[in-house]
C-alpha cells in the first residue's frame, strides 16, 4: 500500500500546485487544501502502514514494549498529522475569510488584476 | 596587561561618551581629550626608555584560548611610535572637534564613533595576536564608515561612507585569508612568534597567497593605486574625522601592516617589486591630480596619497636607508598634515569656503591660523629648517642607492608636491581679500591650539631632530627584523656637504616647483580640460562594478520576485523541487515498487481520491469543486480508517465537513468561478509540466525514503511511557496533550488568533459597506474613530 499512497500522494501535489498557479484565488485555496491533503498522507505514509491496530495500549498493559510494538501502528505520525489537519483548517478558515475581504475591497480575485491594482508603482 | 587597556579603555569611555556629552555640552572635547592624552602619557613615560633602549613588551588577556585566539599586545619601537602617534593626535583631535561641531545636535555620537576610531586604531598597532588585529583592522573600517557618513543627509556623504567600507572591508577580508593562512601555516596566531622565525613563513607553500592577500589588505586600506578612490571621496567626513583619518591613523594602518611584515619579507623579489612601483605611482598620480583641485581639502588629500605612495615605495625598497626615510617622513607627514586639515577647516569655518579660487587675503584676519599653515606649509614642501625636509632628504638619499626610475618618480612627486604646498599656504592668505562671508574672525582657541602646536613641532624637530633620534632608531630596528642589527639613527638638519646629490635634488625640486606654482591658474584649467577625456580610471571600474551590481540585482528582483502572485509560487516551487530532484539524483533512485497484499478497498479509496483530485482541477462550477474537494478529503479519512488511525479519521471527518460548510457559505458571496482564465494554453501547459514535475518528484522522493529503515525509537519511547507517565493509553492523544503539550497549546493559540482574524475581517466588512473603498488610504486610528463613532 506505501507505492500506492507514494503515487497518490504525487498526484495530490501535482493537482494542488497545478491549481494554486491559475489566475483565480478561490483556485489558490482549493489547490493548497489539495496539497495539504497530501502531505499529511506523505508524513502517514513514510512512517510506515499498519493494518487494523491502532496505537492504543491495552487495558491489560502497562506499556507496549519493542516486541509488540510491530503489531501497533507507529503513533508518532499519527500526533503530528492531527496538529496539521486541524492548523489547516484553520489556515482554511482564514484565507477564505481574507478573500472575502479582498473581494469586497477590489472588487475582483484575479491575481494578474489584484497586482496592478493593489501594488504602488516602487521608485528606486 | 596595562597594554592591553590603553585599547580597551577607549572602547568603554566611547561607549559612554554620548552620555558624558549630555552633561558637559560644550567642554566635553577638552574632557574627553584627557583620556588620549593620558595614554601617551602613560606610554611614555612607561615604555618610552625601555623601548628605545631595545626592550619588548606583552601582555596578554584570555579570550578564546582553545582556539588560539588571545587578547595579545605587542610593544616595540614601531608599535610605541604609532601609539604615541595616534593617542597625540587623538588628544588634538577631539579638542578641535568639540570647537568644529559645537552645537551639531548627533557631537554626542560623533564623539562615539571618534573614540572607537581611535581605541581600534590602537588596538590595530598593538595586537600581537592576528586574528585581535584583524578585528581592530575591521572596527577601523567600521567606526570611519559611520565618521564619512557623518553628515548622512547628504548622498555623496553617504556614496563616499559606502564606498570606503566596500573597498577596506574586502581588503580586510583579504586580510584575514592571509592570516589564516599564515596561522594555519606556521601553527600560531601570535606576531611576536612569527616574526622570530622568517624563513618558516617564506617557505610555506601558500606563501605566494599569503604575500596577495596582505598586499591587497594594506593597498586598500593605505589607498594605493588603484584602491586610492576611496581617500579623495572620504573628504565628505566632517575635518576632525579628515584631519585624524589622513594624518596619523586610517590610512598609516596599511603602512604599518607593510612596515610590520617587511622583516619578514626580506629578499622578496615579488613583494619589493609590488611595493616599489605601485608606490611611485600612487605618488605620481596623486601629485598631478593634487594639482587638479582646488578645494582645500581635496589638495590635501592628493598630497596625504602622494605620502602613502612615498612609504610604500620606501618601505618596499627594503633597504636600513629606505626604512628610516620612511619612518622619518612619516612622522614628519602626520605633524603637517595634522596641522594643514585643522587649518583648513578652521578657514572654512570662518570665511565660508575650501575653494581657494574664492579665498584670499584672510592673512590679516586669521593670523595664528596663517602661522600654523606657514610652518606646517613649509614642512610639507619639504623646505629647511622644518622636520620634512629631513624626511625628503633622507627619501632621496635612499632612493639614489637603488634603482634611477624610482629616483625620477620622486623627483616628480616631489615638484608636484612642493607646488602644492606653496599654493595652499599662499592662495587663501595672499591677495585681495576674498571669502564667502563678509566677516571673517581668527577661529576659536579649539580649532587653532591643534594646528598650532603640531606645526611648531613640525619646525622644532627640524631644528632639534636629536629629540627623535632614540625613537627612531628604535622604529627602523622594527622593519629590519631580529637578524640584522642596525646603525643608530643619527638626524640632523642640514647634509655634511652641499655637493651631496640628495641636496642638489632638493634645490631642483624647489627651483622646478617654484615654476609651476607660478603656473598654477594655466596648469589647474590645463589638468582639469583634459580631465574627463581621462576618466576611465579606477574611479570609473569602481562605479561600473557597482551599477553592474545594482542593475543585476534589479534585473533578478524584477524577473524573479514580480509582485505577482502566481509568478512568485512559480518560482519557489521551480527552486524546491530543482533542490529535490538533485537530493534524488544523489541518492541514485533505488526503490521497488510493491503492489502485493493490497485489498480490493484499497484501490476504492485510491481511485475516490483521484478522481476527487482531477474532479477539482477540471471543475467548472463552485460548488462541483467544493464536492470534488470533500470527496478527496474524506477519501483520506478512509486512509486513515483503514490504517489504524481512529484519531486522525475522526478529525478529518469533522474538519472536511466543517470546511466544506464554510466554503459553502463564504463562496456564495464570491464572484463565480467562470473568471475567464485567459485562453493562455501555453502557460497552462507550463504550469501542468512544473506540477508534474512536482507531483513526480515527491513520489520518487517517497520511494526512496520508504526503502530506508525506520527509527522507531521515539515511538517506542512514547509506547512505552504513555500507561505509566501518562496516565493514558491511547499513545496518540497522550502525544499531544502530555509529552507535546506546549506544542498542542501553541496550536490552539494558531486557532484562536485565525478566528480573532475571522471575526474581525467580517466584522470591517459588515459595518462599513459604503466606506469600503477607502479603507485602503485611511490610517488605522482613523478607521477605529469611525468605528467607535457607530
Amino acid at each position: 500500500m506505501e507505492s500506492l499512497l507514494s503515487i497518490a500522494v504525487g498526484i495530490l501535489f501535482a493537482t494542488g500546485i497545478y491549481m494554486m498557479l491559475r489566475r483565480n484565488l478561490i483556485k489558490f485555496i482549493f489547490g493548497f487544501m489539495l496539497m495539504g491533503n497530501g502531505i499529511n498522507l506523505l508524513i502517514f505514509t513514510v512512517g510506515r502502514l499498519t493494518r487494523g491496530t491502532a496505537p492504543i495500549v491495552p487495558e491489560e498493559l502497562e506499556y507496549l514494549d519493542g516486541s509488540v510494538i510491530q503489531d501497533f501502528a507507529n503513533p508518532l505520525p499519527q500526533a503530528l498529522i492531527l496538529t496539521a489537519i486541524v492548523i489547516g483548517f484553520g489556515f482554511v478558515a482564514f484565507s477564505l475569510v481574507l478573500l472575502y475581504r479582498t473581494y469586497t475591497v477590489e472588487k475582483s480575485l484575479d491575481t494578474d488584476m489584484l497586482q496592478e491594482s493593489v501594488l504602488p508603482e516602487v521608485t528606486p | 596587561m596595562s597594554l592591553g587597556w590603553t585599547v580597551l579603555s577607549g572602547f568603554i569611555l566611547a561607549a559612554i561618551a554620548p552620555f558624558i556629552h549630555k552633561f558637559t555640552k560644550n567642554a566635553t572635547g577638552w574632557l574627553l581629550s584627557l583620556l588620549p592624552l593620558g595614554i601617551a602619557f602613560y606610554l611614555f613615560t612607561t615604555y618610552f626608555a625601555p623601548v628605545t633602549s631595545g626592550e619588548t613588551f606583552v601582555a596578554t588577556i584570555p579570550w578564546f584560548a582553545d582556539l588560539g585566539a588571545n587578547l595579545t599586545f605587542y610593544l616595540d619601537g614601531l608599535s610605541l611610535m604609532f601609539a604615541l602617534l595616534i593617542s597625540v593626535f587623538g588628544f588634538f583631535i577631539i579638542i578641535y572637534a568639540g570647537g568644529y561641531l559645537k552645537g551639531d545636535p548627533h557631537l554626542g555620537r560623533f564623539y562615539l564613533y571618534l573614540i572607537m576610531f581611535m581605541a581600534s586604531m590602537l588596538g590595530v598597532v598593538l595586537a600581537s595576536n592576528l586574528i585581535g588585529l584583524f578585528i581592530f583592522w575591521e572596527l577601523t573600517s567600521i567606526s570611519s564608515f559611520f565618521l564619512i557618513g557623518y553628515k548622512y543627509k547628504y548622498l555623496s556623504a553617504r556614496k563616499a561612507a559606502q564606498q570606503a567600507l566596500l573597498i577596506t572591508g574586502l581588503g580586510g577580508l583579504a586580510l584575514l585569508a592571509g592570516f589564516i593562512l599564515i596561522g594555519l601555516g606556521t601553527g600560531t596566531f601570535e606576531l611576536t612568534e612569527i616574526l622570530q622565525n622568517p624563513e618558516a613563513l617564506k617557505t610555506l607553500p601558500a606563501f605566494p597567497a599569503i604575500l596577495i592577500f596582505l598586499i591587497l589588505g594594506a593597498f586598500t586600506k593605505s589607498a594605493q593605486w588603484p584602491f586610492h578612490v576611496w581617500l579623495p571621496n572620504a573628504m565628505e567626513a566632517p575635518t576632525p574625522v579628515s584631519a585624524y583619518l589622513h594624518s596619523a591613523t586610517m590610512v598609516k594602518a596599511g603602512i604599518y601592516l607593510l612596515a610590520r611584515f617587511s622583516p619578514l619579507m626580506e629578499g622578496v623579489a615579488a613583494w619589493q617589486i609590488t611595493l616599489t612601483s605601485i608606490g611611485a605611482i600612487t605618488a605620481l598620480m596623486a601629485a598631478i591630480l593634487a594639482l587638479k583641485a582646488s578645494d582645500l581639502k581635496q589638495i590635501l588629500a592628493y598630497s596625504t596619497l602622494i605620502a602613502l605612495g612615498t612609504l610604500t615605495l620606501l618601505i618596499g625598497s627594503g633597504t636600513e636607508a629606505a626604512f628610516k626615510a620612511a619612518m622619518v617622513f612619516l612622522l614628519a607627514h602626520s605633524l603637517y598634515k595634522g596641522a594643514l586639515f585643522m587649518a583648513a577647516g578652521a578657514i572654512d569655518h570662518e570665511a565660508g569656503t575650501r575653494d581657494i579660487r574664492e579665498l584670499g587675503g584672510l592673512i590679516g584676519k586669521m593670523p595664528i591660523t596663517f602661522f600654523a599653515v606657514l610652518l606646517a606649509g613649509i614642512s610639507m614642501a619639504g623646505l629647511p629648517p622644518a622636520f620634512g625636509f629631513i624626511g625628503k632628504e633622507l627619501s632621496y638619499k635612499a632612493l639614489l642607492y637603488g634603482e634611477n626610475i624610482f629616483v625620477l618618480a620622486a623627483l616628480l612627486t616631489n615638484m608636484g608636491l612642493f607646488a602644492a604646498s606653496i599654493v595652499v599656504i599662499a592662495k587663501p592668505f595672499f591677495g585681495k581679500f576674498k571669502a564667502a562671508k563678509d566677516k571673517v574672525h581668527e577661529a576659536p582657541l579649539s580649532l587653532f591650539f591643534g594646528p598650532v602646536v603640531l606645526a611648531t613641532s613640525s619646525i622644532v624637530f627640524g631644528f632639534f631632530p636629536g629629540f627623535l633620534d632614540k625613537l627612531m632608531t628604535a622604529a627602523q630596528k622594527s622593519l629590519l627584523g631580529v637578524q640584522h642589527a642596525g646603525k643608530d639613527v643619527h638626524l640632523h638638519l642640514f647634509p655634511e656637504t652641499f655637493s651631496d646629490p640628495a641636496f642638489i635634488l632638493s634645490m631642483i625640486t624647489f627651483a622646478v616647483g617654484a615654476v609651476i606654482f607660478l603656473l598654477w591658474r594655466p596648469v589647474f584649467n590645463g589638468l582639469n580640460a583634459i580631465a574627463p577625456r581621462l576618466d576611465i580610471g579606477p574611479a570609473r571600474w569602481y562605479l561600473w562594478a557597482l551599477e553592474d551590481l545594482e542593475r543585476f540585482a534589479k534585473w533578478q528582483t524584477r524577473r524573479i520576485q514580480t509582485g505577482n502572485l502566481r509568478n512568485d509560487i512559480r518560482y519557489s516551487f521551480i527552486f524546491t523541487f530543482a533542490l529535490v530532484a538533485y537530493a534524488l539524483y544523489r541518492s541514485k533512485l533505488s526503490f521497488t515498487v510493491d503492489f502485493s497484499g493490497l485489498m480490493i478497498y484499497d484501490f476504492i479509496v485510491f481511485f475516490l481520491m483521484l478522481g476527487g483530485a482531477f474532479a477539482a482541477v477540471r471543475a467548472n462550477t463552485r460548488l462541483s469543486a467544493i464536492t470534488a474537494l470533500g470527496a478527496v478529503g474524506f477519501s483520506v479519512a478512509l486512509v486513515f480508517i483503514v490504517y489504524a488511525a481512529p484519531d486522525l479519521a475522526i478529525t478529518q471527518f469533522m474538519i472536511e465537513t466543517l470546511v466544506v460548510i464554510i466554503i459553502a457559505l463564504v463562496i456564495v458571496r464570491l464572484p463565480s468561478f467562470h473568471l475567464h482564465e485567459r485562453a493562455n494554453v501555453g502557460g497552462r501547459w507550463r504550469d501542468a509540466i512544473i506540477a508534474g514535475v512536482a507531483g513526480l518528484c515527491i513520489t520518487l522522493t517517497m520511494l526512496v525514503v520508504l526503502q530506508q529503515p525506520l527509527n522507531t525509537n521515539l515511538s517506542e519511547y512514547f509506547a512505552a511511557e504513555s500507561v505509566p507517565h501518562g496516565k493514558g493509553h491511547n499513545i496518540v492523544n497522550v502525544i499531544l496533550v502530555d509529552f507535546r503539550g506546549v506544542d498542542t497549546m501553541g496550536e490552539i493559540s494558531v486557532l484562536a488568533i485565525a478566528a480573532m482574524g475571522v471575526y474581525a475581517l467580517l466584522k470591517f466588512g459588515r459595518k462599513e459597506p459604503e466606506d469600503e473603498l477607502d479603507l485602503a488610504d485611511k490610517s488605522g486610528d482613523e478607521l477605529g474613530e469611525k468605528l467607535g463613532e457607530k
